[in-house]
């Protein structure tokens, strides 16, 4: 049914259909609307047979998930930014225990300084705390992609995470197409957990295990992401037969055909990416882009034969890893041929708009380096350089001082 | 204590063959749980592993057998679940240090929902985990009055770790991190945190102490629990020969002092009130109980109490004893 | 299909063996309880209290009877060291011991019970003389053992002391008659009337595998004074023994006992009881020295009779008695200080001791006799083969209960010796000491004490002194037993074990530790109330 809706409430409706048997909340911007339209739906019935619980932090949120899907039930919750940092020690431990609790990530920086809006500070953040990872495009896959996530983690026993960029697609009012419930339950069937607490069947879930046997937990751990990929790929294969449309996988290509320079980026920027290739190729630039939408497991084979051919490529991220670069364009440079200049394009931290034209520009500009280079879409420039100045004069006159007290 | 029916031989065993066999002590029974089996590896004389072993299978009985427990991380997890060995008889999950009453809310919603309201949930962790890392989410689950039975084994500082310091570690005692050294040797006075009655202040439905030194006053808090639903606190004191420098075979003799002097008062409380204090029945100084634990060592020089540090002890538990009315007469207390 | 290592099966830590963690073993030990260190008739008294307290009356009572015959007997005369040495005492008060063996010793008369069926016949025949407690019970424990037996008695009736030296208002007759008659009934024949002159005589007739002597000490000690011709002078054992006559002993008004034992105080309450107004012991020594027991001081005291200490007869001449004072010297014994006092008294009675009778066997050489009293090896046989002697007339402490063991020792003796086996060395286990016990589990009870009928009606009549108790009281004070040394089951040890190394092996049967498990803590050892759990040191 096709609805004009904001995006948080959109995906409330999606968890909804999916029939959560346990849902935990906890607020934080931007991903509270999620939780309040779950709230209203469990409150006023709409959803049977769930257990709607306020906990009193993140930590506590996941935990509750954690023990909740442990028993067999089919557990949600959502977060962002700080309170996926909070929560982390039991984001790293619902997917050691292979519990496939299903999480929103309205996507938000990372203080401090404290900043609520929007990039991907905070999913680049537990990249490897295996938990599949799965970025929207758009409102419309935000929905369809909660509805493959609980397919696909109940599927291999693994937690997965659907982000969604925070503001721009979380309260953003767009027209979707919300699924109807019959369709749904059609697609996901019912929640059969590989292990659950059960007096009739006990177990000791959660022992400590010593050097002995801790590699190959891990190497499992990873066979496990590996084997995601056949799962994700059947999640999104089923989800076209049943629903009509395509969502999911684990990447797009976008006129990459002939293109010289292939942008790489997720998440909502995909949209403003389609409109200026589109208007660039008017123009007879040979430009294309491929869109990550699952970043864990990540598919580096499929990355690398997408842009086998480019002769340049720009990764556009919405995180930095300080002192490093880009994060995903580490990934990307991990899948790619080694002569293909690979730039990276920091872009949309803490809220930074991304407008179409400072993109359009900066592809003008940089045409096709010769080698792999840095760039902060519209850094104040002057602004940064006069800091450093003066960081570096009172540091000097920190020393002078400090210098000045040892005699 | 008179011959009576209930006790007809008048002692304070664990059972007695003259007593009504219907109603002995689960760890008298020869076909008790034993839900935590022989084979771990907690020290010799571990007061947790007892009390863990007196608890649950005390509510497993109550339960019918349909209990699922969550563990915080600590030594009772340690000991109890190395891979490739459990323990543990009966449905068990671990996942942190400071999330076990979160995780134990999320099993009893999960039995909630799938109509499986008879599977009870009992969450248990150490002091540290109970008082200092979990004590967020602990309050948390109390408050919403969550179906979990929650017990902390309390052996008085971080045994796993080493003897550190928790806030549950009493005045004067020596840990690691409150070394018997300075112008206030060991832990310092006018510290720590009472968690029964703060699990008092949240009103719920049922908060108990008890100690690993009285099997059938302990279970029958754990059945008494085990007959209520909601958020429910046992705070069950377990010397450590470890971490108290203590013979192991006295483990049961010190949580009897640390009752006795005072230092440990026994109670029930409903909904926010005292219900009842257990009397002392052989008063004795605290002395008796501190001088026989090596952590306390510092208190005392040729026998005699170095400075008025023990005094203060004592103290303390003079004012557990006016505050519980441990020596009176009436069967409650205000 | 179980995540690897992070889930685990149930129970599978029992793959691991900790008790290879021991330095120390705990394991179950049967001690020696001090009442059954103390019983004179070597009663498993613990054994039958546990069967009591079970409301298990007539096995306790089989129990008792294993090793003494006498329950209602002893459970009246007995002075119970069992008591004095109960570790009870360091809680609040002993266990009534006594009182609850009587309660069964009545309980059995009562409801008529019947010794176990003896042994198959042996074909031998023994001689056992003087039908006192110890040959009484050497003939109970040799029919028991299979043999013929036949008591020769020189008195009318069969009780020794028990019926001529102990007044009837602490043993009744019917009492005394109904143990005796249990005994006939069981096949041991009794002779009254025969009394044995000539040992040799009887041995050289070979009409008897074995003798067992024991006439008892039934002649009074005597001391010189001057006294007029009309002075009555009486010794205490004719008075008692005349009690049993049908003409009483005329005693008169004021009667002075001398002496400060049980007999003194025996003959003191008898002539209260016979209408003497006042009856006065005289002793040359201290309350605190005296050898009757505190109790029958009391008793006495409370009836009225008077003692004087620290003085000894002068002389008794026309119904005037001189006493001569004495005071202690330094070192606490009585010397004479020179002084004098006078009484007036109608007759005295002297209560110095009694001496064995050993005429019969003054032509039976080779016997070793000392002091007056007839000497025995550890298995109580004289110096002559097959001829065995016990209580009083033996060097050792003359009690009821005392000839009661003596008897029951003869007679195993005497079955080893006349089935030519060797009696297998009895092993004691090491005493159950106070200090072994865990007294925080045990509450204090008071005890059940058996209570006297009233003083008027106590000095009036020959009545028995002291009621028994209730069945309940009797119960209760059965269950005050803290079953030093040996496991009553309480679970305690089961139930502290942090590694589940205690088996429990169900009622009856105690319990088992799985030394596969046990870490060697030692909590069992040190939760047992009645420390019957040893921790010895592993060999490492």
């Amino acid at each position: 049914m096709l609805k004009q809706v904001e995006g948080s409430h959109a995906v409330a409706e999606a968890v909804a259909l999916c029939r959560p048997e346990v849902i935990c909340a906890y607020p934080i911007t931007p991903q509270t609307h999620i939780v309040e339209g779950l709230g209203e739906l469990v409150k006023a019935g709409h959803i049977k047979d769930c257990k709607y619980i306020n906990v009193e932090s993140e930590f506590a949120a996941l935990s509750v998930a954690i023990g909740s899907s442990a028993a067999g039930a089919r557990s949600y919750t959502a977060t962002s930014s700080q309170g996926l940092l909070f929560m982390a020690e039991a984001v790293y431990n619902a997917s050691g225990l292979g519990l496939p609790i299903v999480m929103t990530l309205g996507n938000r920086a990372i203080g401090a300084p404290l900043n609520i809006w929007n990039d991907h500070s905070d999913a680049m953040s537990l990249r490897d705390a295996g938990w599949i990872q799965l970025f929207a495009e758009n409102n419309q896959e935000a929905i369809d992609l909660h509805i493959q996530a609980f397919r696909i983690a109940e599927d291999i026993s693994c937690p997965v995470m659907v982000c969604v960029d925070g503001f721009i697609l979380t309260h953003a009012v767009e027209q979707v197409d919300v699924p109807d419930q019959k369709q749904v339950d059609a697609y996901l069937p019912a929640f059969v957990p590989a292990v659950v607490l059960d007096p009739k069947a006990p177990a000791s879930v959660g022992a400590l295990v010593g050097p002995e046997a801790f590699t190959e937990v891990r190497y499992l751990d990873h066979k496990k992401q590996l084997r995601a990929f056949d799962a994700i790929d059947r999640a999104s294969t089923a989800f076209k037969s049943v629903f009509g449309r395509e969502a999911g996988g684990f990447i797009r290509s976008y006129h990459t055909k002939d293109a010289e320079t292939v942008i790489v980026a997720m998440g909502s920027v995909i949209g403003t990416l389609k409109d200026m290739i589109d208007e660039k190729r008017k123009q007879g630039h040979k430009i294309g882009l491929v869109s990550i939408c699952t970043f864990r497991p990540f598919p580096t084979a499929e990355v690398g034969a997408a842009l086998k051919d480019a002769k340049h490529v720009i990764v556009l991220e919405k995180s930095l890893a300080s002192g490093q670069g880009g994060v995903l364009a580490a990934h990307v440079r991990a899948g790619l041929h080694e002569a293909i200049p690979l730039t990276t394009l920091i872009a949309g931290l803490g809220g930074r708009p991304i407008p179409k034209n400072a993109l359009s520009e900066f592809v003008e500009k940089i045409g096709i380096p010769s080698s792999d280079e840095l760039h902060f879409l519209d850094l104040k420039q002057d602004i940064v350089d006069g800091e450093l100045k003066k960081t570096e004069e009172e540091r000097n006159a920190r020393l002078r001082n400090g210098a000045a007290r040892g005699r | 204590m008179k011959n009576t029916q209930a006790n007809p031989k008048g002692i304070y065993t664990i059972s007695n063959r003259l007593g009504d066999q219907a109603n002995r002590a689960v760890q008298a029974s020869e076909d008790r749980p034993n839900s935590l089996t022989s084979g771990h590896r907690a020290c010799q004389g571990c007061g947790e592993a007892l009390g863990a072993r007196i608890v649950v299978d005390a509510a497993l009985r109550a339960a019918k057998g349909q209990i699922i427990v969550v563990n915080a991380t600590g030594c009772l997890e340690v000991f109890s679940t190395p891979y490739p060995e459990t323990a543990w008889q009966t449905a068990w999950v671990h996942s942190l240090f400071g999330n076990a009453p979160a995780v134990a809310t999320g099993v009893a919603a999960a039995m909630e929902v799938k109509g499986r309201g008879n599977v009870r949930v009992l969450a248990q962790g150490g002091d540290g985990s109970t008082t200092d890392i979990g004590f967020g989410c602990l309050s948390g689950m109390f408050e919403r009055n969550d179906d979990v039975l929650y017990v902390c084994y309390d052996n008085q500082a971080y045994m796993n770790t080493g003897v550190q310091r928790s806030s549950a570690t009493p005045p004067t005692a020596r840990t690691a991190t409150t070394p018997p050294v300075g112008s206030e040797p060991g832990n310092v006075f006018g510290t720590g945190k009472n968690v029964p009655l703060i699990a008092m202040a949240h009103q719920i439905p049922y908060v108990a102490t008890a100690t690993v030194a009285d099997v059938q006053d302990l279970e029958a808090k754990v059945f008494k629990a085990m007959s209520m639903r909601g958020a429910r606190y046992l705070h069950v004191l377990v010397p450590c020969p470890l971490g108290w420098g203590s013979p192991p075979r006295e483990t049961i003799n010190l949580a009897r002092l640390a009752v006795q002097c005072g230092l440990f008062p026994l109670f029930e409380a409903e909904n926010g009130t005292v219900t009842r204090a257990t009397k002392i029945r052989q008063p004795v100084p605290v002395e008796n109980y501190l001088k026989p634990q090596r952590r306390f060592a510092h208190l005392f020089k040729g026998g005699k109490p170095v400075d008025d540090r023990l005094a203060r002890m004592q103290e303390m538990a003079d004012a557990n004893i006016s505050r519980f009315n441990l020596l009176g007469h009436e069967e409650t207390c205000k | 299909m179980k995540p690897f290592a992070t889930v685990l099966e149930v129970g599978t830590s029992l793959n691991n063996h900790t008790g290879s963690w021991r330095t120390e073993r705990p394991s179950y030990a049967h001690r020696l309880p001090p009442c059954n260190n103390a019983c004179p008739a070597g009663e498993n008294i613990q054994e039958w209290l546990s069967l009591a307290e079970q409301e298990k009356y007539e096995e306790a009572w089989r129990e008792i009877v294993k090793n003494n015959p006498f329950p209602a007997i002893m459970g009246r005369v007995c002075y119970h060291p069992c008591e004095n040495a109960c570790n009870r005492v360091t809680i609040e008060s002993p266990v009534g011991i006594n009182s609850v063996e009587r309660f069964l010793g009545d309980k059995a008369i009562r409801d008529k019970w019947a010794f176990d069926r003896p042994a198959a016949k042996s074909g031998k025949k023994v001689l056992v003389i003087g039908a006192g407690p110890a040959g009484l019970s050497a003939a109970y424990h040799l029919a028991r053992l299979g043999h013929k037996v036949t008591v020769k008695e020189s008195l009318k009736k069969a009780g020794g002391m028990l019926r001529y030296g102990i007044p009837q208002y602490r043993l009744p007759r019917k009492i005394l008659d109904a143990e005796i008659k249990r005994i006939v009934d069981y096949g041991v024949e009794l002779e009254v009337n025969k009394k044995v002159t000539n040992l040799a005589e009887v041995v050289e007739s070979k009409a008897f595998d074995a003798v067992f002597l024991s006439v008892g000490a039934h002649i009074a000690k005597l001391t010189e004074f001057p006294t007029s011709p009309r002075s009555r002078v009486l010794d205490a054992v004719a008075v008692l023994r005349d009690m049993e006559n049908r003409e009483k002993p005329k005693l008169g008004k004021r009667v002075v006992v001398y002496g400060g034992g049980n007999t003194a105080m025996d003959v003191a309450r008898t002539a209260k009881r016979l209408g003497a107004k006042e009856v006065t012991i005289v002793y040359r020594r201290t309350r605190e020295k005296m050898p009757a027991h505190s109790f029958e001081i009391d008793e006495a005291l409370q009836e009225g009779i008077k003692i004087k200490f620290l003085v000894t007869i002068k002389k008794y001449q026309n119904k005037k008695l001189t006493l001569g004072k004495m005071a202690l010297d330094a070192k606490g014994y009585p010397q004479p200080t020179g002084k004098n006092e006078t009484m007036e008294t109608d007759c005295i009675v002297l209560a110095l001791g009694q001496d064995s009778d050993l005429a019969l066997l003054e032509k039976f050489p080779g016997l070793e006799i000392a002091d007056g009293a007839l000497k025995v090896d550890s298995r109580m046989m004289t110096s002559h083969a097959g001829v065995f002697a016990g209580g009083d007339m033996i060097p050792f402490e003359r009690t009821a209960t005392t000839g009661v063991g003596h008897g029951k020792k003869a007679a195993r003796s005497i079955d080893a010796w006349l089935r030519k086996v060797e009696q297998p060395a009895t092993e004691k286990h090491p005493l159950a000491t106070a200090e072994r016990l865990n007294k925080w589990y045990y509450a204090e009870v008071s005890e059940n004490k058996r209570k006297l009928i009233d003083i008027a009606h106590r000095t009036k009549t020959f009545d028995e002194v002291q009621l028994g108790l209730s069945e309940a009281e009797a119960l209760n004070e059965s269950r005050r037993c803290l079953s030093c040394g040996n496991c009553f089951e309480c679970d305690n040890c089961y139930g502290v074990c942090p590694d589940n190394a205690i088996r429990k092996l169900g009622a009856g049967k105690g319990f088992k530790i799985d030394y596969d498990y046990c870490k060697g803590c030692g909590l069992c050892a040190a939760e047992c109330p009645c420390g019957c759990i040893e921790m010895t040191p592993e060999d490492i």
